[in-house]
């Protein structure tokens, strides 16, 4: 080892690279569609985008075996709750996508009884534009999350690393 | 709210009561606690669960509301030897649920695998659309309704443009009319092969999946190419449609139904004879006509009962009585009739969209009601008249005379209709929907009560509900 590098901290940048690249291809999303960006959610997993590519095919029915949850749709008031519970049961580190303009920011739906932008409730990593955003933005997303993850530009694992 | 009793009270409650039980119930109410939305307070998991009247009400108590609802429910069902308490059960199936087509939650009362009582309980999508339409002009009323039912915009638009049209009383040219005619119908094939993608993978042909997203992909290509959007269109529009149709749409149509009927023929090959689907579906979640008369429901679930009823013809609506197709009916009212159904009117739609195609009127596609429809930018120039009536048009919008309407069209699920009241203005007074998605939920107990956990998922995707269409 000694051969390798003479600079300190070599070893465990470098694992740290390695994690964060296991982490980026092998991604799997909780399935929390709400409304209609969940079609499109579903359509960029299906035949024409394929979202296996990226290792993000499996879109896990339990939070607990999730990284990555992609609020899809308007939050109500009365789903907020729900969300949040589901996003405690999701295991560190994990990342959260709004998708679409009603998660984002409540969406032409300034009234009563939609959450005024997910981030009330949970910490959002990506934010992305649309409504709903077609599969191609919400791909694009997600990669930009990739990027992020790569350049350990957000970190929030409570583990070792 | 959430109590952490501090630990002098805690000693002077527990006098009559051993410690170790009460500290293992405090630890299991914390663990079952979650945030309140938007802020950093915690509050019991019951609490915050509770559906108030929405819950599934102790066995003694609910025949008795049912009664009084009016709401019981004729069942067929002889009652076995009485099982022990200790056996029965109520669990909870979503909201978070991937089967249940969105945030739709279901108590389910559970003798072992038997499925006793069922109750849906909706809202978790409820998104105040009605109130919204309040504030938005009739304009832009469209793009508040196109977002109800997300899997057939074109019809919810189409019901509230109608209504609008009826309270102004205009007329339509024949163009606009079969432009309309040509996007719900295939709007209906669209959401037709989303329900035999999504009810193939919730019964278990996870195939489907793939196979029904791909020739959907083809018309939400033509979608887009059409209106710029692949979902939530906002195209037809109270006076007519946005934009008239691309150049070469002839093309794209013929080439998007060539796809759709290649693949259609590959479902029926890949699931008609699969011994495993008919296994799933035949004699599951059946409804008998009445009972489909008692709940409302409409559309598909009612014609695979055997109910021969289709707005189409009962009640024809923008023109669509110039085309000929038929109404596919079933007659046992199951999970696999309801497929059958479904796919007989996935083709009947292709064979309107053919006549559309051969037949399609030139002309305006939209109307020439300066009241409605803005000038020309050119006119503006020339008239004084158009300019006013581009300025009220874009200041204000369209003025809706006093009235109160209602239109009703054939959506993929059923009856889509808007029900306007107007007070004069450029705003309705009061917007409210009939959804046939409601209606469908409505009817999970009688569908489901009785049968097995397996069939309770079949005959929740047989009805295709989406629930922003039941709790707007």
């Amino acid at each position: 080892m000694a051969g390798v590098s003479s600079e300190p901290g070599f070893l465990v940048s470098t694992l740290e690279k390695g994690v964060n690249w296991a982490r980026t291809q092998s991604m799997w999303p909780a399935t929390f569609g709400l409304a209609c960006c969940a079609i499109e959610m579903m359509g960029t997993g299906a035949a024409h985008n394929d979202l296996a590519r990226f290792g993000m095919e499996v879109f896990r029915a339990s939070p607990r075996q999730a990284d990555l949850m992609i609020v899809a749709g308007r939050v109500s008031q009365k789903m907020a709750p729900v969300l949040r519970q589901v996003y405690d049961q999701m295991a560190e580190p994990k990342w959260v996508i709004s998708m679409g303009a009603c998660a984002s920011s409540g969406g032409m739906f300034n009234n009563y009884a939609i959450v005024q932008g997910v981030d009330e409730v949970v910490p959002v990593d990506i934010y992305v534009p649309g409504c709903p955003p077609g599969p191609q933005s919400l791909m694009h997303g997600i990669l930009t999350l990739h990027e992020k993850i790569m350049s350990g530009e957000i970190q929030r694992s409570t583990g070792v690393l | 709210m959430t109590e952490t009793p501090d630990t002098t009270e805690a000693t002077e409650t527990v006098d009559d009561q051993t410690p170790e039980t009460l500290g293992v119930a405090d630890e299991r109410r914390r663990r079952h606690e979650i945030w309140v939305s938007g802020t950093e307070e915690r509050m019991p998991f019951a609490a915050a669960t509770n559906e108030g009247a929405q819950e599934m009400l102790p066995r003694d108590e609910d025949p008795a509301l049912a009664i009084q609802r009016g709401i019981a429910v004729d069942d067929d069902f002889l009652e076995q030897p009485r099982i022990v308490d200790e056996e029965r059960q109520i669990i909870n199936m979503g909201p978070q649920h991937p089967s249940t087509h969105g945030v739709l939650r279901l108590q389910i009362e559970l003798e072992g695998e038997t499925v006793r009582r069922v109750k849906p309980i909706i809202g978790y999508l409820h998104t105040g659309m009605e109130k919204t339409a309040e504030t938005l002009t009739y304009t832009q009323g469209s793009t508040n309704v196109t977002r109800m039912d997300y899997l057939s915009p074109f019809f919810n638009e189409l019901a509230f443009s109608l209504t609008v049209e009826q309270l102004l009383g205009i007329d339509l040219p024949e163009r606009a009319d079969a432009i309309r005619i040509l996007m719900t119908e295939l709007n209906r094939v669209a959401s037709h092969l989303l329900f035999t993608a999504t009810m193939g993978m919730d019964i278990g042909a996870l195939s489907m999946m793939i196979y029904g997203w791909r020739e959907r992909e083809v018309v939400l290509d033509f979608f887009e190419k059409v209106t710029g959007l692949r979902m939530n269109h906002n195209y037809i529009r109270p006076g007519g449609v946005a934009a008239d149709l691309p150049d070469g749409w002839q093309d794209d149509v013929v080439s998007l139904m060539g796809v759709v009927s290649a693949g259609v023929d590959e479902y029926e090959e890949l699931l008609n004879e699969n011994p495993i689907f008919l296994d799933r579906t035949l004699g599951v979640g059946v409804l008998t006509p009445e009972e489909c008369k008692q709940f409302g429901i409409t559309g598909p679930i009612a014609r695979a009962s055997g109910i021969e009823w289709d707005l189409r013809k009962a009640m024809p609506y923008s023109g669509i009585d110039k085309y000929e197709f038929d109404v596919p009916t079933g007659q046992h009212g199951d999970v696999f009739d309801r497929y059958i159904v479904r796919v007989a009117e996935l083709r009947e739609s292709l064979k309107i969209i053919e006549q559309v195609l051969d037949t399609m009127p030139t002309g305006d596609y939209r109307t020439t009601d300066p009241k409605v429809t803005p000038p020309p930018r050119k006119r503006i120039d020339e008239s004084m008249e158009a300019l006013i009536h581009h300025f009220k048009l874009f200041t204000s919008g369209i003025e809706v005379p006093p009235g109160t309407a209602y239109q009703s069209v054939e959506g993929p699920r059923g009856e889509i209709g808007c029900h306007l009241v107007s007070k004069g203005g450029t705003r309705p007074w009061r917007m409210h929907w009939r959804a046939p998605s409601f209606a469908a939920v409505q009817a999970l107990p009688a569908m489901m009560s009785d049968s097995l956990i397996a069939d309770l998922i079949a005959a929740l995707a047989s009805t295709d509900p989406v629930l922003g269409d039941v709790d707007r």
